[in-house]
């Protein structure tokens, strides 16, 4: 396939909440897989009707977490009780309670870093092209306007019929986005 | 019609994952006794009044940055700048001249500066309480003040940072804190709270800005392609740059809100710890009047109850100044004043309590501290906080007077009074009068001093008004998400 002449995909537009749920369940049963909604707000269910998986960043966010409290542990022991044995009114070189704090603290520090930069990565950005934000309505999207786009790179993707679909779905202004 | 307007009000009834096509079915036969239960009707409070659009919430709030820099706006920005001159050069004079331009001499060597650095901090927890406890209790209201209040977090903790840095003198010499291998081959001592503090209050100012820059990418998606459109391509780029790229696409909101969640999830703990922390500087030490085991919920709840205090003071004019009633609507302001009102009621409690138990514990020094603080040479100052903190937020409990919006704001400006007074006397009046009478001393604080505080209020200011310049001051996606209108269930309406 020439991918110089092949467009993005079929974007079709939505005006209300309800409409864009019933769309995206009737696009989610006829088995697409490279589609999308864009909407500007997270719509409450969208998830269950798009068919999408529960989101993977509480895993990197956990791993931040157990690598934070380590940090915080290990560091803390090293310092004050391996590489300079720090002497302070009798009290023990190394004891995991008054290691706590900082360790604590950093596993939110870790955790927070893991979670935004796992959110980004999961989410492919930072994406400053992309051919739906070369959609001259687009601004609607992130205002008050809800879009369905279904990419041409999709096994079921067929012109006509995906169209179509969108249509019965009861998109409107339904056009081809250039790559 | 009464049956719709049931399942409107309870949005929040549908949670299962696959309720999008299956809520309304029944698969089970409807126990009869149900068509007898008469469920009390619990309407939900209106979160954006007069049914407002969409398209109304994006224009109303990107109107705030995109129209013309209002003359209130330099006039403002101005006295606020000239008041931040004089942190700057009460700054510059103590590292200059030395720390010992500041008031403090034996007995108390700790005083407006470590009060100011507390204050502040405890300004700072309304906004992360707002953005993250309030997330995870599922409280709608909090969407359109959580902007500016992670804002307010952000600027306090800014303008707490100034004093305990400043404080050590040699300011060249900050960076000891924090672990980096020196010249002396000496680690830090983590044994000691004030080691703890400084873990604890960076990593509050670093997870702050994250989690407020994390809601903030959608919005300035909205004002980059709103820019753009307008043929503002510099300021288009610029937003661009910082929205990286976000495009509304479902797949991202997924993550994005999974995300936004577990965020929330970490920073309740830490703003939790981060108080907890600050107390500790004082609990931790043996002086009468700071070792007590009540210092920690106590200082936080004073802490939040300071910072709805601040919240109240910043939110009322910018509501009036930019006629944001419909999305800051009466139901908020009974809310903050709510939780003023429980939190102060805390702090009272918190006052008896220690009173008590200074008295219950039979310990002689810590029982004359408190007679000390209420009726010694800082009486005055107790007396002040006593007032404003115990007697104040109880005036909340009443209608009238939340609903009188100017008299809100005085009394919030009560509770920061209040609260600055709370730390001036825990802090100075148990330095001043300690074990031995022969030590005693009365502290008081220098010009420099002086300025260098009121200064404060003058840099937040001018954070303050740089963001309602030119960043969305309500975060627009979180508004609009809970409007009516958003609700994907609404079938049987059409």
């Amino acid at each position: 396939m020439s991918a110089t002449t092949q467009p993005h995909g079929i974007i079709a537009t939505f005006e209300k909440t309800p409409d864009l749920m019933r769309a995206a369940t009737l696009v989610r049963d006829a088995g697409y897989k490279f589609w999308d909604c864009i909407t500007p707000f997270p719509v409450h269910g969208l998830d269950a009707a798009m068919g999408v998986r529960r989101s993977r960043v509480p895993r990197i966010s956990l791993v931040g977490g157990i690598i934070g409290f380590c940090t915080g542990m290990s560091m803390i022991w090293y310092m004050n009780a391996y590489d300079y044995k720090l002497i302070v009114g009798g009290k023990p070189f190394f004891s995991p309670l008054f290691a706590f704090p900082v360790s604590y603290e950093l596993t939110i520090l870790f955790t927070a870093f893991a979670t935004i930069i796992g959110m980004f990565v999961l989410n492919r950005l930072p994406m400053h092209y992309h051919p739906v934000l070369k959609y001259d309505q687009i601004h609607r999207g992130l205002d008050d306007r809800f879009f369905i786009v279904i990419e041409t790179r999709d096994p079921k993707f067929d012109p006509a019929a995906t169209r179509a679909l969108l249509a019965q779905a009861g998109g409107v202004d339904i056009i081809e986005l250039a790559e | 019609m009464s049956a719709d307007s049931t399942t409107a009000t309870f949005d929040d009834a549908p949670r299962s994952r696959d309720s999008a096509h299956v809520h309304h079915a029944s698969e089970h036969p409807r126990p009869a006794i149900l068509d007898e239960v008469n469920p009390a009707r619990l309407p939900r409070a209106t979160l954006v009044e007069h049914g407002r659009s969409f398209n109304w919430i994006t224009e109303k709030i990107c109107g705030i940055i995109e129209g013309k820099t209002p003359a209130w706006w330099w006039v403002c920005f101005i006295t606020a700048a000239f008041v931040a001159s004089w942190t700057v050069m009460g700054l510059i004079y103590l590292v200059s001249t030395g720390v010992g331009v500041w008031g403090h001499a034996n007995p108390v060597n700790w005083a407006w500066d470590i009060v100011n650095f507390v204050f502040w901090i405890g300004i700072g927890h309304a906004g992360t309480l707002i953005s993250a406890i309030l997330c995870l209790l599922r409280q709608k209201w909090r969407t359109s003040i959580n902007r500016a209040a992670e804002a307010m977090t952000i600027f306090a903790v800014v303008c707490a940072a100034i004093f305990p840095v400043f404080h050590i003198g040699r300011i060249w010499f900050a960076w000891f804190l924090f672990p980096i291998p020196n010249s002396n081959y000496i680690w830090q001592n983590f044994r000691s709270p004030l080691e703890w503090d400084v873990f604890a209050v960076s990593t509050y100012g670093t997870v702050s800005v994250l989690f407020w820059y994390v809601g903030l990418v959608p919005d300035l998606a909205v004002l980059r392609d709103r820019f753009f459109n307008a043929g503002k391509k510099i300021r288009s780029w610029f937003y661009g740059l910082f929205a990286m790229g976000w495009r509304g696409s479902n797949r991202h909101w997924s993550n994005y809100e999974m995300a936004y969640v577990i965020l929330a999830g970490v920073s309740t703990p830490l703003v939790l710890s981060v108080h907890t922390i600050v107390s500790f500087d004082f609990a931790v030490s043996l002086l009468p009047g700071w070792h007590t085991t009540i210092f920690p919920p106590y200082f936080v709840a004073g802490a939040i109850f300071s910072g709805f205090g601040m919240v109240l003071t910043l939110m009322l004019p910018l509501r009036a100044v930019f006629k944001l009633e419909d999305l800051i609507t009466q139901y908020h302001i009974d809310c903050m004043c709510k939780i003023t009102l429980a939190t102060g009621t805390i702090v009272g409690y918190a006052y008896a309590m220690e009173f008590f138990i200074a008295w219950y514990g039979a310990n002689p020094y810590e029982g004359f501290t408190f007679i000390n603080r209420a009726f010694g040479p800082y009486a005055w100052a107790y007396w002040i906080m006593i007032s404003c903190n115990v007697i104040t937020p109880q005036l909340f409990w009443f209608k009238k007077i939340r609903r009188n919006t100017a008299l809100v704001w005085i009394l919030s400006i009560f509770v920061n009074v209040g609260m600055w007074f709370e730390r001036f006397v825990i802090i100075v009046t148990s330095l001043a009068r300690d074990f031995l009478p022969s030590s005693w001393g009365y502290y008081s604080p220098s010009v420099v001093e002086i300025f260098t505080f009121f200064g404060t209020f003058g840099v937040f200011s001018v954070l303050f008004l740089l963001f309602i310049r030119f960043l969305p001051i309500m975060p627009m996606a979180e508004i609009k998400a809970v409007t009516p209108q958003a609700d994907g269930h609404a079938h049987s309406h059409h």
